[in-house]
């Protein structure tokens, strides 16, 4: 049941008795704070995108959505995170697993290496690459001599991109598995089960929605991130370009609506994936009971 | 047994992933490849095909890394340069285009971007281009007027009617005057702005630096914002709303005239500016590596022609070819124009005495100044 | 079931090598690469490289990045602990869109929100021009910055205190209802410290993130030396001049701090939680 904590605002929670929730309006008084927090700090700029974004019509918004240079832009956007998902995804499934089941010397070094990618500056996130792979960096040479070309093309963004994304699954599903502990997995282990089945058939159905829920903010990440793959894209139009640099490219050329439609893009990506989000939880809650009783 | 399966099946994972990861890697380096490649494997079979053709070449794609402001130009100009090369030998050339902050691109340059040619906006830019010997010490000699096809100056934006009267430099420092330009230390553009400023002062006080260094400095306490490239400042000034007076060069001046509304701005020309000279340079080592050269020089050459000076012109950049200036008088005003060698004894000097850690620029903002 | 320790490590599979493939990713993913950062760094001397990570304008931005991150961190772990508090806790419409609005910071690229973010506060924008009679510049101010980084900050707050306070077990607050305790004092007393490591994380979290944050800044901080100007500003100002080796010192330093920052926060949530567990 623990799974589903981290996802689900869940209805159980909010149903409490009266003892020991807050008074009428010291309840509404705090939505009321919470609603204009997130009014001013996130609503409002997003609205503004979208004012922007329709400033000149739907006309020059559809268009601007639709020119090829936004279009290679989505493309290679959904390129980059269609492999860092995946692979962060991956890493964050095993790490989580080493750091929340095993007790080891130095685990606390190794959370904050995994958290580190938060705390790094963007600039910096893309200068190492660039100290990294770059023609006077440390592999540049060796690479540039057979041919492979890393910054200011696809693999480097993706690098980039990977880099900045790391924490995302591995973050969201630590404390998730930590809180679960190991009972039922050494359950299944004395009742013999193997390796990969106590991971598939045990520990998995645990923690689908901290995965799920992790995998979405790693994608939105990937797909926003702007400033590390600023410094290794290169900027070619239509090649290196993705959506986030796209549109600053289009701000740089005084196309303000159109710049701010393809941002519009961006948050609707955003909000699709939330909104599947939130329909596969709502599926699944309605069937959960079924399974928690067999 | 099964144990060891269930330890293999990870590996596999692991080595499926940095397969993966190796062939983006890999993807990367065929695409570069392809660009080297394809000229002799298309050539083999053209001349299988047309033995009599002539000489029908595979088509050829340049890139080329340049700065902000020259987006539009570039635009043009690559489409007719792409007519006129199939004209004349009947190869296929598509022009890749790069636009940034001039320092930043240079640098992507120097880190390994393929560019064939670069056209920044500081010869300082290409200098440090040529120092890892990407290009020839000697690029700026490669083309007429010191690689420089265009030239701009530095002029004031203000708002229409001039509401606070500014008609020259010492106008900018006068009370309640706002000056947006972006920062120097981070923006070509913003050097040029600097040193049309330095110059001015330098000339009014006969020669004195330190009474040239006060004025840049009460200058810059007249600056609210300091964006950090050229397009930024035009926005803040345009979008915002924000100063009184923009310093911006000729060609952008007229462009957000242009783009964001004649009704709202005029261009006021001080008695004395510098003239920028934007220089271009063929990127040798990279040019010679994807055999490009032929291409890229042409490139860089067909700025010069009248037909490449036309579409400067026509984007704000006064020409040089003399005939196209003269079509384009009424366009430009002419002023007093201070040279970077003649008047600061090049880029290098000029780099290191104003725009470098510790130098006359970074005085201004030291505490307590 | 909460908060058990792992005991018998024989019966679980995978820990050599699912701790070698976590180690091995974060080396080549994240070790590695930052090293570059020191390698190019050691190009220095010593003294070259004291002068500039301490130059006036470096220290200047110092000052500014970890005010302006700190004062977002702490607004964010205020309003960021009750928007979790009132997501989790209450019933009422808008529930959902609120849960999801949470999450828009790490979607929309930072630049979009700088933007946007200075549309909006600029003294010609709908809260600017509001503000602009009152005297109050927030955008190119320091306030500017900091709305920005409350922005890109929040989702940490509220998404690492979030599910502490779901699982939160509600006989706790029971029993001190029981003993007579206010609401007030229930919250000091009972819910705070058992919130207090999560809200700690997402507030350190939100500051380390904050003090990095280039992309929305740039455009809403006017970028002025000695002011509103930003460490990260001063890395790429570096590398303008092809200063390679002063720009990686001063990210050296950034990253130093980043790192020993988020080190004690974690030292510091597992203390408490080897507390709770053994009580």
């Amino acid at each position: 049941m623990a799974g589903a904590i981290t996802v689900h605002t869940s209805e159980e929670a909010s149903r409490r008795p009266q003892h020991i929730t807050e008074s009428g309006p010291v309840r509404w008084i705090l939505i009321g704070i919470a609603f204009i927090f997130l009014g001013f700090v996130v609503l409002l700029p997003l609205v503004s995108v979208f004012v922007e974004a329709f400033k000149k019509g739907a006309g020059v918004y559809f268009d601007s959505i639709t020119e090829p240079d936004a279009l290679s832009a989505l493309k290679l956007t959904l390129l980059v995170a269609v492999i860092a998902v995946p692979i962060n995804t991956i890493f964050g499934i095993v790490a989580a697993w080493v750091i929340s089941k095993f007790r080891f010397r130095g685990k606390n070094l190794v959370i904050t290496l995994v958290d580190l990618p938060f705390a790094v500056s963007p600039v910096i996130s893309g200068l190492i690459y660039v100290l990294l792979f770059g023609a006077q960096g440390l592999l540049g040479p060796w690479l540039d001599e057979r041919g492979i070309q890393i910054i200011f093309a696809v693999p480097g963004i993706v690098l980039a991109t990977v880099f900045v994304t790391v924490p995302f699954v591995a973050r969201e599903l630590i404390p998730l598995m930590q809180a679960q502990g190991v009972q039922e997995e050494e359950a299944a282990a004395s009742l013999g089960a193997k390796g990969w089945q106590i991971f598939w058939r045990v520990t998995i159905p645990n923690i689908k929605w901290g995965l799920l829920y992790g995998a979405i903010l790693c994608n939105a990440r990937a797909m926003g991130e702007f400033g590390a793959v600023s410094v290794v894209s290169g900027h070619i139009r239509g090649e290196t370009n993705t959506l986030p640099l796209h549109i600053e490219i289009l701000y740089n050329e005084y196309q303000f609506s159109a710049s701010f439609a393809v941002a519009s893009l961006l948050v609707m990506l955003a909000v699709v994936t939330l909104i599947v989000k939130s329909m596969v939880e709502w599926k699944s809650s309605r069937q959960r009971p079924i399974e928690d009783n067999s | 047994m099964l144990n060891k399966l269930t330890l293999v099946r990870p590996f596999v994972i692991l080595i499926a992933l940095v397969l993966v990861l190796a062939a983006c890697g890999q993807g990367g380096g065929n695409s570069e490849n392809n660009h080297t490649n394809q000229p002799a494997d298309v050539t083999n079979s053209a001349a299988t095909e047309v033995p009599a053709g002539g000489k029908p070449k595979p088509p050829v794609e340049l890139l080329n890394v340049s700065y902000d402001p020259t987006r539009e130009l570039y635009v043009e100009f690559n489409e007719s340069f792409a007519k006129h090369w199939k004209a004349e030998t009947g190869q296929e050339v598509t022009v890749k285009q790069s636009h940034g902050g001039s320092g930043k691109q240079a640098r992507a340059v120097i880190d390994g971007l393929k560019a064939d040619v670069v056209t920044l906006a500081l010869g300082y830019d290409i200098d440090a281009i040529a120092e890892p010997g990407l290009i020839d010490a000697d690029w700026q000699s490669k083309f007429e007027h010191n690689s420089s096809p265009y030239t701009s100056t530095i002029v004031f934006l203000v708002r229409k009617g001039n509401p606070k009267g500014i008609k020259d430099w010492n106008d900018l420092i006068k009370d309640k005057v706002e000056v947006i330009t972006p920062n120097p230390k981070t923006s070509g553009g913003a050097r040029w702005n600097y040193l049309a400023a330095w110059g001015y002062a330098l000339k009014q006080n006969g020669g004195d630096e330190a009474k040239a260094q006060e004025f840049v400095a009460e200058l810059f306490k007249h600056v609210p914002v300091l964006d950090s490239g050229a397009r930024g400042a035009t926005t803040t000034f345009v979008e915002r709303g924000i100063g009184d007076v923009l310093l911006a060069w000729e060609n952008e001046a007229f462009l957000s005239i242009n783009e964001l509304g004649p009704d709202k701005f005029e261009i006021v020309y001080p008695s004395l500016s510098i003239l920028a000279e934007p220089p271009v340079a063929v990127v040798d080592k990279v040019a010679d590596e994807r055999g490009t050269r032929e291409a890229a020089e042409a490139y860089l050459q067909f700025l010069y022609t009248e037909e490449g000076q036309e579409i400067a012109a026509k984007n704000y950049y006064r020409p040089i070819s003399e005939t196209v200036a003269a079509k384009y008088a009424g366009q430009f005003q002419s002023l007093e124009l201070l040279t970077i060698d003649q008047d600061f004894d090049g880029w290098k000097e000029a780099q290191t005495k104003h725009f470098a850690d510790g130098g006359i620029f970074d005085q201004i903002y030291s505490p307590g100044s | 079931m909460k908060g058990s320790k792992p005991r018998n490590r024989n019966v679980l599979p995978g820990f050599g090598l699912s701790l070698g493939f976590t180690l091995f990713y974060l080396s080549t993913v994240v070790l590695i690469p930052l090293a570059t950062v020191f390698y190019r760094t050691a190009e220095l001397s010593w003294t070259e490289f004291w002068d500039t990570v301490t130059g006036a304008r470096v220290l200047a931005s110092y000052r500014v990045t970890f005010m302006t991150a700190f004062c977002a961190g702490l607004v964010n772990a205020v309003f960021g602990l009750v928007v979790a508090w009132v997501l989790v806790r209450y019933r009422f419409p808008g529930k959902k869109l609120i849960d999801s609005l949470v999450d828009l910071p790490f979607a929309l690229p930072t630049a979009v929100a700088g933007i946007a973010l200075t549309a909006i506060y600029a003294p010609n924008g709908w809260i600017g021009s509001l503000l602009e009679p009152l005297g109050v510049k927030v955008a190119y101010s320091p306030i500017g910055i900091t709305i920005a980084l409350i922005f890109i900050g929040l989702p940490f707050v509220v998404r690492t205190v979030q599910p502490v306070l779901q699982d939160m077990e509600k006989e706790t607050e029971e029993a001190a209802v029981m003993l007579g305790a206010y609401r007030l004092r229930t919250f000091r007393k009972v819910i705070l410290p058992e919130l207090l490591p999560a809200l700690l994380t997402g507030f350190a979290l939100a500051f380390a993130r904050g003090i990095g944050e280039y992309g929305s800044v740039v455009f809403i901080s006017g970028n002025m030396p000695l002011k509103t100007e930003i460490t990260p500003l001063l890395i790429i100002t570096k590398l303008e001049q092809y200063d390679y080796a002063g720009a990686t010192a001063i990210a050296l330093v950034m990253l130093v701090v980043s790192f020993l920052m988020l080190l004690v926060i974690n030292l510091l949530q597992w203390r408490m939680n080897r507390r709770t567990v053994s009580e």
